[in-house]
């Protein structure tokens, strides 16, 4: 059984647009795989319903034995435990320090202080950010910011990492550090992870795994891939 | 334990809310305060009104004079015609001659004038002295009763007391009315609060939700935010009623309105009306952020 199962996936908006139509895929436990395409293309919405934002409106996606679009609103927290989200625009809350952010969701779910701290130290350490622990989102560089949140999505310990477009605000070099501390992740750990891009120099150097959407569909689905010169947006 | 720290954090949130919305939630303690004065004063009120009316209920009577020409036999019919209205008490029966020994026992004068009378020239009636359960219908059962056959006339309580009675009952509706009025604003204002409160903290909410936080652990904040805030708005009410009453009870040396009405003694009953109070408050409180969270904490 597959980690990630997406079967004759639709979701059509309740304005009428079709965002996905018909994807099957499958991804194993321990991939990296990228998500490419142009705006509008479905990206996002292929990997809302992964974390359960949104659900097929037809179709099948399982995503670590759970069929999300059985899943009750009530019970999504506990998909959302098991795995990590990165987003371009960190959310990170800037009125708590570094600790306290990667520290949130293991606070939200009543956990001893002396459970937390090991683990949120573990965390910042995995993205090399252990120093740091008493700053501020903002006095922080934008670069680490997003390395915060990579390691408050990793608190949780989770088996999958999803991420859209994590270095859509960052220049190549910073990018670059992200992505490090991503295939790191991916290597030592094993952690499953989905990402989103538009960067085309990622893309090319990572060679990883390659999912290109049209329009909804999927066009190209590549190991070791790369972006093509046709499909620069 | 993990429930203890989820509910101490909540708590710790929703006080916190509080405070930091300072502006909105002085409007909904103060609306919150208004109220349960007003509720405070109304539930006094009627408690002293139902003592006062219990009294007069208690002492008031009717009397029914029989026909001169009336005997026992009539009498016996009458009386079993009476015990079968729904407003009747009891009813005691008294034929002229016990009326007269009563009399003539009350005073020597009497008892001079009366000694004479023999059971033809005695000039008194036969009477029923009747009481009633409720003040509110003395009239129309007394009205009835004239009706009966046999029946020569009837006297009953003062139109006084009767009015003042259904004037009291009208206060009473009316009170009820504004104050049901009031606590839908205070609902209303607090929920309102609670809604500018989720507003603010929409990022971290949307974070919560991401990181898988459960909706009960989101929503418990803001039903303790408008718990506090319905709790805080009862202080200065249960001050007042406790307080108040007791100085009230003082100061007009335990009497209203010039010695009609007897006040009943602050004693325990404040302490019961300030638990109302508190209740309410926290209930309003609650209600007003229920209803905000359903609405804009939907996932
Ligand atoms: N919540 C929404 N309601 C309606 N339409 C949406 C919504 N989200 C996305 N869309 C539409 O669905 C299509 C795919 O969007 P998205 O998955 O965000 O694309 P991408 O991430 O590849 O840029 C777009 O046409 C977009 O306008
Ligand atoms: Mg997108």
């Amino acid at each position: 059984m597959k980690f990630i199962k997406i079967q004759d996936c639709y979701k059509v908006y309740k304005n009428g647009v079709t965002a996905t139509a018909g994807l099957n895929l499958e991804i194993s436990k321990g991939e990296f795989v990228f998500i490419i395409g142009a705006t509008g293309c479905g990206k996002s919405t292929l990997i809302k319903m992964l974390y359960r934002e949104e659900k097929p409106t037809k179709g099948k996606v399982i995503v670590g034995g759970i069929d999300v679009a059985k899943l009750r609103n009530g019970k999504v927290y506990k998909l959302r435990r098991k795995l990590g989200i990165v987003f371009q625009d960190f959310k990170l809350l800037p009125k708590l320090t570094v600790f306290e952010n990667v520290a949130f969701p293991l606070n939200s779910m009543g956990l001893k202080k002396s459970e937390i701290k090991p683990r949120v130290l573990k965390a910042l350490e995995l993205v090399g950010l252990k120093e740091k622990v008493r700053s501020y989102p903002n006095e922080l560089s934008a670069g680490m910011q997003q390395r915060v949140c990579i390691a408050r999505a990793m608190v949780n310990s989770p088996k999958l990492l999803i991420c859209d477009e994590p270095t859509g605000n960052l220049d190549p070099e910073t990018s670059k550090e992200v992505m490090d501390v991503l295939d790191s992740i991916n290597k030592e750990l094993g952690t499953t992870i989905v990402m989103v891009t538009h960067d085309k120099d990622i893309v090319n150097r990572m060679k990883k795994r390659v999912i290109l959407l049209d329009n909804g569909i999927l066009a190209s689905d590549e190991l070791k891939g790369k972006y093509k010169a046709h499909e620069t947006v | 334990m993990k429930p203890f720290r989820i509910l101490f954090r909540s708590i710790n949130d929703g006080l916190r809310s509080v405070f930091r919305n300072f502006s909105l939630s002085t409007a909904s303690i103060l609306c919150t305060t208004i109220t349960l004065i007003l509720v405070s004063l109304a539930i006094l009120v009627s408690i002293n009104v139902n003592s006062f009316t219990k009294d007069l209920e208690h002492d008031l009577t009717i009397v029914v004079f029989m026909d001169r020409d009336s005997t026992d036999e009539d009498a016996e019919v009458i009386q079993r015609k009476i015990e079968g209205l729904s407003n009747v008490d009891s009813v005691e029966y008294a034929s002229k001659e016990v009326v007269k020994a009563e009399m003539m026992g009350e005073s020597d004068t009497f008892s001079a004038i009366m000694g004479s009378w023999n059971a033809d020239t005695n000039p008194l009636q036969n009477e029923f002295t009747i009481k009633v359960k409720e003040a509110k219908g003395l009239n129309k059962t007394a009205k009835e009763i004239e009706k009966y056959d046999k029946v020569d006339s009837v006297q009953y309580g003062e139109g006084m007391v009767e009015k003042m009675v259904s004037l009291f009952g009208v206060i009473q509706k009316s009170t009820i009315v504004i104050v049901v009025a009031l606590v839908v604003v205070t609902a209303f204002l607090i929920s309102n609060t609670i809604k500018i409160t989720i507003f603010s903290r929409r990022n971290e909410i949307e974070i919560m939700r991401l990181v898988g936080t459960s909706n009960f652990v989101i929503r418990l904040p803001f039903l303790f935010e408008g718990f506090f805030l319905g709790i805080i708005g009862s202080i200065i009410p249960i001050l007042i009623t406790i307080y108040g009453y007791m100085f009230a009870y003082d100061k007009l040396g335990g009497y209203l309105f010039s010695n009609i009405i007897r006040m009943v003694k602050p004693t325990s009953f404040v302490f019961t009306v300030a638990l109302v109070l508190l209740a309410i408050g926290a209930i309003v409180g609650m209600f007003g952020s229920f209803r905000s969270v359903r609405k804009h904490l939907k996932i």
